[in-house]
């Protein structure tokens, strides 16, 4: 067993336990503070991958930034604990196994369909910040351009939904 | 390798409805507030400008931004549909936002910086920069569902759309990651050239098309229309129902059209959901009572129509599925603007009975109106019947017939409940207890429209050759 087989195994179980608590947690505030623990440590899996300006935006932007917004909002609206409905106890016994094998299913499949795959190598030059500045300011400048509008669409939002009733 | 001149050219329809909706959003806050409505001309005149570009770009066909983008006549054809809807959109909502009291430069800002997101789609030949678009559409029409802040039920059904909108967007977006993951590109003309594994593909694809199939509400992910439909103001209702639904087939279109392994994959798929959606729709609006919800059960119903084409996937079927998407548009924006007209202020006027005796008390409008429900059902004469008609027969000569009969047996399930509203607006007294509103005159705007979508009813039904052969040049870009 390698360091990094050792490593990826660590930093795969600690996102799923956090996934897992996202999910199971009753209060939104523990939801969110497990998926701080699910975004770091899919930071530390991409930094093992060699990809470590991802890895840092990963840090900065969602577990920072986002979190910080998700649980400004959690206060803001002075969330509570889930409440329990006849529903959501249905959703319980008819959800979780279909949860359980739609994972299951899904894990064999990607396991199965990645086994075929012929990934080409990582790229010899050690830059890969350089190539992702490349491929997004060059090939794929369209879309990054266009996220510009997605975000004026959502400032939009905030504004049609935050006006004062007339 | 920075973008060309004739990158941006071949864009310049989105450019220009972006700049518009910009400048819209920007002089909103300086302008007094009776003269806010004055905006609604220059959110038209942007959408007549990327018209105009449309028309303008079509004689310099091909891809642009590396691929990213494919400005062919099937894009064409599209950008003209989801421009022309907006300009409809706006040129009736004016009257509806002074009526509401709802604030205008907002609701016009959004729907062109909307349509930016759906020309993208339509345009895309590349999934990440579909999914850009995709956003760019949901995220405008999310907001314009909830616009009318103060009605609870709209924004109960706002959060609703945002909520399994979101969701979907999910599945459309691990899709994507999975069809990259398989093939090592996101470029719809590469994906089927370096599989490296047809199993991760296919559960790609198998995600994408969850993604688009909420996105064009066919069964069984169609189950937030009715209520957002219903929820949203009548002119999103028309907006919702007809542009970002041809967006999302666009999008279905392409990859069905260019990805060989999606065309074998999806043509069960398709031919399920295009039996179950016609059932849903049909049956659903059966026992409807309130004429804005049947109308949104009826278009889930015509998207099954539409995938019936999908299903069949011959250049002909994709061109009637195209003159379809048209045609469809024309009734359903005439339709739900004239039942934004006729609900009055607040949208309380929703029901049947509302409707008895229309005919002796406004016989223009219910002449219209008429018109519109006979085009959903099918009646010759009326795009909706050529509609039908070019589906069908692209249907039966792919050798569907099993699926062109169940088509065929929902359109007389839908004769039931289009003429259930005709009969009652003539041949049914109003209760005598019952209090009439006020009779208001159509507003001019709305009458525009009304007039607009009622002559292109008449004319795609008597001679549909015209807009057949731009659909027909379209539907052969894939080619």
């Amino acid at each position: 067993m390698t360091l990094e087989l050792v490593l990826f195994i660590v930093l795969a179980a600690v996102a799923i336990a956090g996934a897992l608590s996202l999910i199971l947690a009753r209060h939104p505030i523990r939801s969110a503070l497990s998926l701080i623990v699910v975004m770091v440590a899919l930071a530390g899996l991409y930094l093992l991958q060699g990809a470590d300006f991802i890895a840092a935006v990963q840090v900065i932007v969602y577990a920072g930034a986002i979190m910080v917004l998700f649980v400004f909002v959690i206060m803001l609206l002075n969330a509570g604990e889930e409440e329990r409905t006849s529903w959501s106890r249905m959703a319980r016994y008819a959800g979780l196994p279909l949860a359980i094998y739609l994972t299951v299913q899904f894990a064999w499949w990607v396991a199965d369909g990645a086994s075929a795959l012929a990934l080409p190598a990582a790229p010899a030059e050690s830059e890969p910040t350089r190539r992702l500045a490349q491929l997004l300011f060059r090939e794929f400048v369209l879309p990054f351009e266009l996220t510009a509008i997605l975000i004026l669409v959502a400032i939009l939002g905030t504004v049609v939904l935050g006006r004062r009733e007339s | 390798m920075l973008p060309a001149a004739t990158d941006y050219y071949r864009l310049l329809p989105e450019i220009l409805a972006a700049v518009f909706g910009t400048i819209v959003m920007l002089l909103e806050p300086f302008l007094r507030r009776e003269h806010k409505a004055a905006l609604s001309w220059l959110g038209m005149l942007g959408a007549a400008a990327a018209l105009g570009a449309a028309v303008l770009v079509r004689s310099d066909a091909g891809p642009a931004f590396f691929h990213l983008i494919q400005a062919d006549p099937f894009t064409f054809f599209l950008r003209l549909l989801i421009y022309a809807t907006a300009l409809l959109v706006m040129l009736a909502a004016r009257a509806y936002l002074d009526r509401e009291n709802l604030p205008h430069g907002e609701f016009y800002a959004l729907v062109l910086l909307g349509s930016v997101g759906m020309g993208v789609m339509a345009a895309a030949a590349e999934l990440v920069t579909v999914f850009i678009g995709l956003e760019i559409s949901s995220l405008s029409t999310y907001i314009l569902a909830s616009y009318r802040r103060e009605a609870l039920r709209a924004n109960e059904s706002a959060l609703k759309y945002f909520l399994l909108g979101s969701f979907a967007t999910a599945f459309f977006l691990f899709g994507v990651a999975l069809v990259y993951g398989a093939t090592g590109t996101a470029r719809l003309e590469q994906v089927a050239e370096g599989v490296a594994s047809v199993l991760l593909l296919k559960l790609g694809l198998a995600l994408v098309f969850i993604g688009l199939a909420f996105k064009v509400a066919s069964a069984p992910f169609h189950v937030w229309t009715p209520d957002v439909y219903e929820g949203a103001p009548a002119p999103v209702t028309a907006l919702l129902s007809t542009a970002p639904k041809a967006a999302a087939f666009a999008v279905l279109l392409r990859i069905a059209g260019t990805v060989l392994p999606a065309t074998l994959l999806w043509f069960w798929v398709l031919w399920g959901s295009a039996a179950l959606t016609m059932f849903v729709g049909n049956l659903a609006a059966l026992v409807q009572s309130n004429v804005k919800r049947m109308l949104a059960y009826s278009s889930i119903a015509h998207a099954g129509y539409i995938l019936v084409a999908l299903a069949a996937g011959t250049e002909a079927a994709y061109a009637a599925a195209l003159y379809y998407l048209a045609a469809y548009a024309l009734m359903k924006l005439g339709a739900f603007t004239l039942v934004a007209h006729l609900a009055g202020r607040g949208e309380r006027r929703l029901t049947l009975e509302d409707y008895a005796g229309l005919a002796r008390r406004e016989p223009v409008v219910a002449a219209t109106l008429s018109l519109y429900l006979l085009s959903l059902l099918g009646l010759p004469l009326t795009a909706g019947f050529l509609g039908k008609f070019y589906v069908f027969v692209a249907g039966l000569r792919a050798e569907l017939l099993g699926l062109v009969v169940l088509a065929a047996v929902n359109t007389l399930l839908g004769a039931y409940y289009y003429l259930r509203v005709i009969l009652y607006m003539y041949f049914r007294e109003p209760d005598p207890t019952y209090e009439h509103a006020a009779r208001e005159p159509v507003p001019a705007g709305t009458g525009l429209v009304l007039a607009a979508t009622a002559a292109g009813t008449l004319l795609l039904g008597i001679f549909p050759g015209h807009l057949m052969r731009i659909a027909e040049l379209a539907a052969a870009s894939f080619r």
